[in-house]
């Protein structure tokens, strides 16, 4: 090809680049995700499992709840079901399908991902809103209340708080690994809103003589979003596997009929050694939708960092 | 009567265990309605800080400001926050350096424009955005209407300026105050904003205190021109009597460096020797001397007083701060 007709085919190219009305931030960054290998994995990943746990009770082969291969069970023995027809996975410690307990047990650990996320961004909106637009004794007071938090290492913080509760169950294992990120939360938030507070464009706001409310919310939140919206992808992730140990550590419901991957990996520990099954599929499952989180969350933050845009 | 009377603006920045830092010492000026006046002086003689104190953008803590600053009938320093909130954008508005980052980068240019049409004239949303279109029109932004919708990146450096200047005057304020307006852009567009800045402060009858460092942004503008130096007014004047005849050996030094065209080829610059950093306190003579060519033993030890000053004047008052003024005219 000549040099002409490759400058020509660039220009055509090019001729498409800005023609476009109104590019958001979030608009470009979505631009950018979409072509992502990275992000489309962990997109495809998160995907699946949402569709698997919306439709666990109808695809489920078997009832979870029902301990149908009870009499392949000797106990004494240390027998547990194994792959059969019609139970591709085999059972668990009391004869239960585990392939059914695996895709309803999806359910639960999402719900609690979400919820403890939720919780955990909300919490540390509020706060870090609060310190960073405020300033002055209340920023001190609060981040003083996060670093006590913060100086606690999670895991252990999340095992005290779940073990106030008398009667555990998910909604204290949701509370218990909320409060644990409500810190992170305040002071990603805190931090970007205190360089925004000293930014250009709130300082042009204020020479308008925009009303404090407005510059909070309008001028200095938005624009301090972008980390904490990364982070809450993390802390999907992180929240799943926290929420898996708590379980695992006998914090989570303590009633075993809803199935729940990280009550049935704690479950396993006593038959590791001899059927590794039982630890290996909903640890197995644990790790690839945190796997999948953390793979949206770090192309969700190279798509909204400036610094490493190509 | 003056439409802004600055008197004595004096402003210490301190910080717990060092040594105050005196930005502005002590620095008066008028600014008649309609008049454009310019401030001018190197980076750190205070320009900036006159500005942001008057406007009350300074941050509440580690500074105290002093002095008198009275627009119309009211002191703006005694003012609350609310009313001076009030106030800015409305009667006095702001333009600043770097149009890209003086805009929020998420939200289009047409809530940007009104946000202050809403804040400051109780117009609702639909009423502010025909205005807003009118505006942006009036700036010289091509499809006003296209261009509300969009986002700051997406608008080039002349543009978001034009903008900037938009909202600026969305409220027809009596004074504006524009600090180094066209620093951050090209040579082209800076001619094109000024020319803007000029129409519209005379078509609409706005005060214009202009910051700058660019001499010839105030030969072409300002009516009146103080020098700023070491926080304090060193030389006043109409801008071609100052031009002209600069009395003050640093009004002097800076109009002798810059580049001109009509110089013999190959001969130097002749920049002010020193630094900023060189001065010595007021209290104790003139802050220039140490840097000043004519400095004698009496500018290290009295300090010079502002006193009306006749030589060359032509039209209007003069004052000066020098012990050893410059005699000599510029070569024209």
């Amino acid at each position: 090809m000549s040099t002409k007709s490759k400058i020509d085919a660039l220009a055509a190219t090019a001729g498409k680049i800005g023609d476009d009305p109104g590019v958001s931030v979030a608009a470009a960054a979505w631009r950018r995700l979409r072509r992502n290998p990275v992000f489309l994995t962990g997109a495809v990943i998160i995907t699946a499992f949402i569709v698997l746990a919306i439709l666990a009770p109808f695809i489920a082969p078997h009832d979870p709840t029902d301990p149908m291969l009870g009499d392949q069970v000797v106990k004494a023995r240390n027998q547990i079901p194994e792959s059969q027809e019609g139970h591709p996975l085999g059972g668990d410690q009391v004869g239960r399908d585990l392939l059914s307990r695996l895709l309803v047990g999806s359910q639960q650990t999402l719900l609690v991902g979400v919820l403890a996320t939720l919780i955990g961004l909300t919490g540390g909106l509020i706060l870090g809103t609060l310190a960073g637009a405020l300033g002055g004794w209340v920023d001190s007071l609060v981040m003083r209340a996060v670093d006590v938090m913060l100086s606690i290492p999670g895991l252990l913080l999340a095992v005290s708080i779940g073990a106030l509760f008398a009667q555990p169950n998910i909604y204290t294992l949701i509370v218990a690994v909320a409060t644990v990120q409500i810190p992170i939360f305040a002071r990603l938030l805190r931090g970007s809103m205190l360089a925004q507070r000293h930014s250009d464009h709130v300082l042009a706001a204020r020479a308008l003589g925009v009303k404090q409310r407005a510059i909070v919310f309008r001028h200095m939140l938005p624009n301090s979003l972008g980390p904490v919206i990364v982070q809450s992808t993390l802390v999907l992730a992180i929240s799943i596997i926290e929420a898996a140990g708590l379980s695992f550590l006998g914090l989570g419901n303590p009633d075993d009929r809803i199935p729940e991957w990280g009550q049935m990996l704690g479950r396993a520990q006593n038959v590791i050694d001899s059927h590794p099954q039982l630890a290996f599929w909903p640890a197995g499952c644990i790790i690839v939708v945190a796997l999948g989180f953390t793979l949206m969350g770090e192309s969700l933050r190279e798509a909204l960092d400036p610094k490493s845009r190509r | 009567m003056a439409l802004l009377e600055v008197r004595d603006l004096r402003v210490v920045f301190q910080r717990k265990g060092e040594v105050p830092f005196t930005a502005v010492d002590g620095v008066d000026f008028d600014v008649e309605p309609g008049q454009t006046v310019g401030l001018v002086g190197e980076s750190g003689c205070g320009k900036s800080v006159t500005a942001m104190s008057i406007m009350g953008l300074l941050p509440k803590r580690g500074n105290k400001v002093t002095g008198s600053a009275k627009f119309e009938d009211t002191e703006l320093l005694t003012l609350s926050d609310r009313q001076m909130r009030d106030r800015r954008g409305r009667d006095l508005a702001m333009v600043f350096q770097d149009p890209l980052s003086s805009l929020n980068p998420v939200i289009p240019i047409g809530l940007q424009v009104t946000e202050v049409l809403e804040r400051h004239r109780d117009m609702s949303r639909r009423k502010a955005m025909v205005e807003a279109a009118d505006l942006l029109d009036r700036v010289g932004i091509p499809d006003p209407r296209r261009r509300l919708d969009e986002y700051p990146h997406q608008l080039s450096g002349g543009m978001r300026q034009r903008a900037l200047i938009a909202i600026a005057l969305a409220c027809q304020p009596r004074l504006l105050i524009a600090d180094e307006p066209t620093t951050a852009l090209d040579v082209t567009i800076q001619a094109q904003i000024l020319a803007l800045l000029a129409e519209l402060v005379r078509d609409s009858g706005t005060a214009l205190i202009m910051i700058t460092h660019d001499l010839g942004v105030v030969a072409g503008l300002c009516d009146e021109v103080n020098v700023l130096y070491g926080g304090r007014v060193v030389e006043r004047g109409g801008r071609h009597d100052l031009f002209q005849v600069p009395r003050h050996p640093y009004t002097y030094g800076l109009l002798q460096s810059i580049p001109r065209l009509d110089a013999p080829k190959g001969e130097r610059l002749s920049p002010i020797r020193g630094s900023v950093q060189d001065n010595i306190p007021w209290t104790s003579g003139c802050a220039f001397a140490p840097r000043c060519p004519n400095a004698t033993d009496t500018c290290v030890e009295v300090t010079p007083e502002m006193v009306p000053d006749g030589a060359g004047s032509v039209r209007g008052e003069r004052l000066l701060r020098c012990h050893n003024p410059v005699a000599q005219e510029v070569p024209a």
